[in-house]
């Protein structure tokens, strides 16, 4: 055997003991996706195609379920309650988390840690905890708003009586809820932004608006994309927080898509019917990770 | 005028502030009202007679301490693995060439578009299929494999210079030593910042423990409180003092460690 020949042999030799070594560290990550990732996947495919009822009857009916959804008023009813929540909670939370960044940004300013501690400190709390805290502010006979309004002589507001109200205390708990995280994001990305530039303008002669819009805006572009895509998601997915703060009522004014998805699949259980909302859920997810995964590549081009 | 705006936007911030965290706020003084002064009109910030009988009360009709027990054994055991899982992937992902390391990692950013909450009554079955319902175990192992901590150790590792690994190599140590010897300790900061997170998750975590728990005598604080609130007529009394209590552990790691964890959330916008 030749010297060069033998030098292959032992690299190879290498490389299959080096190749075992990544294997093994990568074996509990691997069987934890398939047991908790894959397999969830395909048994919630499956069952979607079947009238499961959690007990013993599971028999194939094809895309039933997914038709019967499709002609579902109810389903529509949620998945607009979902989308109308996320469509008001993604700019309010966006517009709160960026001008609290602004306001915050610069190091110099006295006390500005503390502030940011005090801001971010509500994403420290479970969901349960979000949504009792509003809970006891918004209580319609005991709660702190509907005093303060009433010591103004303003008429008190069913918070969980009006569906409007109802929606707008999840709201408010969502974005005070997840505010804090997003600042903190964008406060990095504002750092980011050369100081330069921006002297640069002033002494063109440009206004503190024109700054903003000409070279804030399109540095965060990335950072934008992101926050709103993951606050999509998060929107979506909200669950405890509603549950426990209106408890998706009055009615079904607040109830949204994964509260719609338990309730069916655990109170009423109708497992197939919930599996086929959760795989329309899916795909709605799906889109929302695709383009955000598309914008953060655009992002690291830049 | 300059000093005008900036006197204003002082006022802002602090009022801002302010408000973030009133609601909070208004939970703990409200807290510490006796039941008559709760829900007496005019309300008044302060209380008149602050008293520990809610405390009280929420103690005796509210197994703290065997809640607290199955929340901190959930929490550390969890958190114990989630480490010890993702440093070894993430370093494999980062300092590994192998076609198969990339697919995997794309498996891995796939997991994040499917999130547990959308695919509950499937992931109950699993549980359920591999003995774990009705056990703390149930809530510890479906949720040591987490993107973010992959994520968070493979991005600290890319960092590290492969010079390193090599001359370790050249002196004959194996991988498993490199890992061990060599890695791990370089990385306390990235384990930190995770064992912190990891913390904050499983503490606050409330699918996990819905699909999986059963018994009251293994409800953790969350479910606990999720039992008290949705009960027919709450009862606040006891439900202030006892959501009080079970945010004291996740403030005082904040108040420890905020520096790192602000910083971490400001740099990766690792998701709490």
């Amino acid at each position: 055997m030749s010297r060069t020949s033998q030098a292959a042999v032992i690299r190879r030799k290498r490389g299959d003991y080096r190749q075992k070594w990544a294997f093994l560290f990568c074996l509990p990550n691997m069987l934890f996706f398939l047991v908790f990732f894959v397999a969830p996947a395909i048994v919630g495919i499956w069952y979607s195609l079947t009238n499961y009822n959690g007990l013993k009857r599971m028999d194939f009916i094809g895309l039933e379920n997914y038709i019967e959804l499709f002609k579902d008023p109810e389903f529509y009813k949620i998945l607009l309650n979902t989308a109308k929540f996320v469509l008001v909670y993604v700019p309010l939370g966006y517009v709160a988390a960026l001008g609290m960044a602004m306001i915050l940004v610069s190091d110099t300013m006295k006390g500005s840690t503390i502030l940011r501690i005090l801001i971010y400190w509500p994403t420290l709390l479970s969901t349960i905890m979000v949504g009792l805290t509003w809970k006891w502010i918004f209580g319609e006979n005991f709660g702190l708003i509907n005093y303060l309004l009433e010591s103004a002589g303003l008429p008190r507001i069913g918070w969980s009586s009006n569906a409007v109200a109802a929606f707008l205390t999840t709201v408010i708990a969502g974005v005070w809820a997840g505010c804090g995280t997003n600042m903190l994001i964008f406060i990095g990305a504002l750092k980011q932004i050369p100081e330069e530039l921006k002297d640069a303008a002033k002494i063109d002669g440009a206004n503190a608006w024109e700054i903003f819009k000409a070279i804030t805006i399109p540095h965060l572009r990335p950072v934008t994309f992101m926050v709103v895509m993951l606050s999509a998601i998060t929107g979506f997915k909200e669950f405890a927080m509603v549950q426990t703060l209106t408890n998706g009522g009055p009615g079904t004014a607040t109830t949204y898509m994964i509260q719609y998805i338990y309730t069916t699949g655990f109170t009423k259980l109708r497992v197939g019917y919930a599996s086929a909302a959760s795989m329309v859920l899916f795909v709605i997810l799906l889109v929302l990770s695709f383009l955000q995964s598309k914008a953060m590549d655009s992002g690291d081009e830049q | 005028m300059r000093r005008f705006l900036n006197i204003l936007k002082y006022v802002l911030a602090f009022a801002i502030a302010f408000i973030w965290i009133f609601p909070v706020l208004w939970l703990v003084v409200s807290s510490f009202k006796g039941g008559n002064e709760l829900f007496r009109y005019p309300m008044t910030f302060f209380p008149d007679e602050p008293t520990l009988a809610n405390y009280q009360e929420a103690m005796e009709q509210f197994n703290f301490l065997m809640y607290t027990f199955n929340t901190a054994f959930i929490t550390f055991i969890a958190t114990i693995i989630t480490i010890i899982m993702s440093s070894m992937c993430g370093y494999a992902l980062a300092k590994y060439r192998y076609k198969w390391l990339n697919v995997f990692f794309f498996c891995l950013l796939a997991t994040t578009m499917l999130p547990t909450e959308v695919i509950m009554r499937p992931s109950f079955m699993v549980v359920y299929k591999l003995g774990l319902y009705d056990s703390l175990w149930g809530c510890i192992i479906p949720t040591v494999g987490t993107m973010t901590g992959v994520f968070l150790m493979r991005q600290f590792f890319i960092t590290v210079p492969n010079e390193l690994i090599e001359s370790a190599r050249i002196d004959g140590a194996n991988e498993g030593k490199i890992f061990t010897r060599l890695m791990l300790p370089i990385c306390r900061a990235q384990v930190a910042i995770l064992a912190i997170f990891s913390f904050r998750w499983r503490w606050n975590d409330y699918i996990w423990p819905l699909l999986a728990l059963r018994s009251p005598e293994k409800y953790t604080l969350q479910l606990a409180l999720r039992t008290l609130s949705g009960a027919e007529a709450v009862n606040w009394t006891v439900l202030l003092a006892a959501s009080v209590i079970t945010m004291i552990p996740v403030l005082i790691v904040f108040i420890v460690f905020n520096k790192q964890i602000m910083t971490a959330n400001m740099s990766s916008g690792v998701k709490g």
